[in-house]
């Protein structure tokens, strides 16, 4: 569905991605993995649109993806995915507010009822149901990451990307979360792109694991050559298991940086 | 008990701000009745009595040769300068600091014509707004609106410019246009900012009023705490700076308290 062409991203001298090629199938749940430094958000920027890959192209069902983001890519952002000034309700809303009223980016009378009604359930599913009236200032890391899936999903998105989603969370909100990601992602028939440093949880979750890190390297002029893809697995759930163990001690061997992009 | 974390009770806290404020005033009150066992007569420090005296006149008798009620004037003409000029400037803050924030051209076009204004002493300008607006009402409105937008428009402009990158990015993914972003993204996020811009704008607002006042002017709180300088009045003057301090602590709790009602988001454990 989505698909990446030579794919080269540059900052001035420092090139930080190289040569990516990449297929990424419709439903499937790619994680992206690596060193810091190696790209991996930069990839993520770039298939989103925040950023322009200096060559290369991207296309979603074959037609260039706009070089601008847009309601067909939804993101999930470590921190600052929900707006501070909006409650839970409000946050889930304004999704529907832009789309359904370009001028005033708000919703009056029965359209606003029926937006209520379909943001309510959104909240049900991620299980914010009882919080709808809450601000984000007043909830934990776990439920603002909750509502920024929330928020994401009521668009309807083709491909959700994540960003080191659950990176600041603590292991046994990570662990509900997880739980929360795959349920989502079976019953809404996702394509997620996920970027995170915890290799258990890029195994746990993905169906297909892509480890960037630079092929070359040049100990005189390290920003000469970027990262590509080193390692492309794919994993069927009744593969994953098995696999895991094996191949997480070839990915080991790479050195991986755990340090948190913030 | 350490003095790093003793923490008064609201009543105790109320009592100890209190103190120096009564403190202040009777020691004020030792030293005027000092001056005045030496020399009856004395006006530099006017005991409690007079300066009733002499603000009852201001308050309650219309003054013969106009027949106002001077301090009510005063105070009348001061406020709607006052009130005149910030709303100008705040209104201006939100349209120009918005836009200077939340979009980047507008930023690269006019954000060094902005901080260059900034620089440029309002005083200084003063003479420049005396010939153009004449010595009326607009020079001195002006003065306020010169004086004080410019550091609030830089602020709001700051604080938008400084929000979350990623909330931008958010509100795109969410299918929100350019104009999407400023109504629901930054303006709901500029407003606690501005009512906190416009408190901090207060004493300078005063401060370009008073002198405005001094230099040109028939009312108003600064006119008449200057015209009666010259007899040495203090009776009147003490009693109209404390009423300025009165009306700007007022002006400040009604801000601090609006900003907390309309915007609770954005002062969390403030309640």
């Amino acid at each position: 569905m989505l698909s990446l062409r030579n794919l080269w991203v540059e900052y001035g001298d420092k090139v930080v991605l190289e040569r990516i090629s990449l297929d990424i199938a419709e439903g499937s749940f790619v994680s992206i993995i690596g060193p810091s430094g190696a790209g991996k958000s930069s990839l993520l920027r770039t298939i989103l649109g925040q950023e322009r890959p200096t060559r290369g192209t991207i296309t979603l069902d074959g037609a260039a993806l706009p070089a601008e983001c847009g309601p067909d890519r939804g993101v999930v952002f470590q921190r600052y995915s929900v707006f501070p000034h909006l409650t839970v309700l409000g946050n889930t809303l304004i999704g529907l507010e832009f789309s359904k009223a370009p001028f005033v980016a708000r919703l009056f009378g029965s359209a606003r009822r029926a937006a209520i009604a379909e943001a309510e359930a959104m909240l049900e599913q991620v299980g914010l149901a009882d919080s709808r009236h809450l601000y984000p200032a007043q909830m934990s890391g776990g439920m603002q990451q909750r509502l920024a899936i929330a928020q994401a999903l009521i668009k309807r998105p083709r491909i959700l990307l994540l960003d080191e989603p659950f990176g600041a969370l603590d292991p046994g909100i990570r662990g509900d979360m997880h739980g929360l990601i795959t349920r989502l992602w079976r019953e809404h028939g996702l394509t997620i792109i996920m970027v995170t440093h915890d290799i258990k949880e890029a195994f746990s979750l993905g169906t297909r694991v892509l480890t960037l890190d630079k092929r070359r390297h040049d100990p005189h002029a390290p920003q000469r050559y970027g990262a590509g893809v080193v390692y492309d697995l794919e994993l069927t759930r009744k593969q994953a298991v098995a696999e895991v163990a094996e191949v997480a001690g070839n990915v080991l061997s790479i050195t991986i940086d755990t340090k948190v992009n913030t | 008990m350490r003095w790093v974390t003793a923490a008064p009770n609201r009543r105790g806290a109320l009592l100890l701000g209190a103190l120096p404020l009564l403190v202040l005033a009777l020691a004020y009150v030792i030293a005027a009745a000092a001056r005045h066992a030496d020399n009856p007569a004395d006006k530099i420090l006017p005991l409690p009595g007079a300066m009733a005296a002499a603000m009852a006149g201001l308050l309650f008798e219309a003054d013969p040769l106009s027949g106002q009620y001077l301090f009510w004037a005063d105070t009348i003409a001061s406020l709607w300068r006052l009130g005149l000029g910030l709303g100008i400037a705040t209104t201006s803050a939100l349209l120009v600091g918005l836009a200077l924030g939340a979009l980047p051209p507008v930023r690269a076009t006019f954000g060094p014509l902005v901080t260059a204004v900034a620089v440029i002493p309002p005083i200084a300008l003063l003479p420049i707004l005396f010939i153009v607006f004449g010595l009326g009402e607009t020079a001195k409105v002006a003065l306020i609106v010169v004086g004080v937008a410019p550091f609030m428009i830089r602020d709001v402009a700051g604080h938008i410019g400084a929000l979350p990158r990623e909330q931008v990015i958010k509100a795109l993914t969410l299918g929100a246009n350019s104009w999407g972003v400023v109504l629901r993204v930054a303006l709901p996020q500029a407003l606690p900012r501005l009512f906190e811009a416009l408190r901090l704008s207060l004493g300078p607002a005063w401060v370009f009023l008073i002198s405005a006042e001094a230099i040109a002017a028939d009312v108003g709180l600064g006119y008449r705490i200057f015209l009666v300088r010259r007899y040495l009045a203090m009776d009147v003057i003490l009693p109209y700076v404390a009423w300025i301090a009165l009306l700007a602590v007022v002006m400040d709790l009604a801000l601090s308290r609006g900003s907390r009602r309309l915007f609770g988001w954005a002062h969390p454990g403030g309640h």
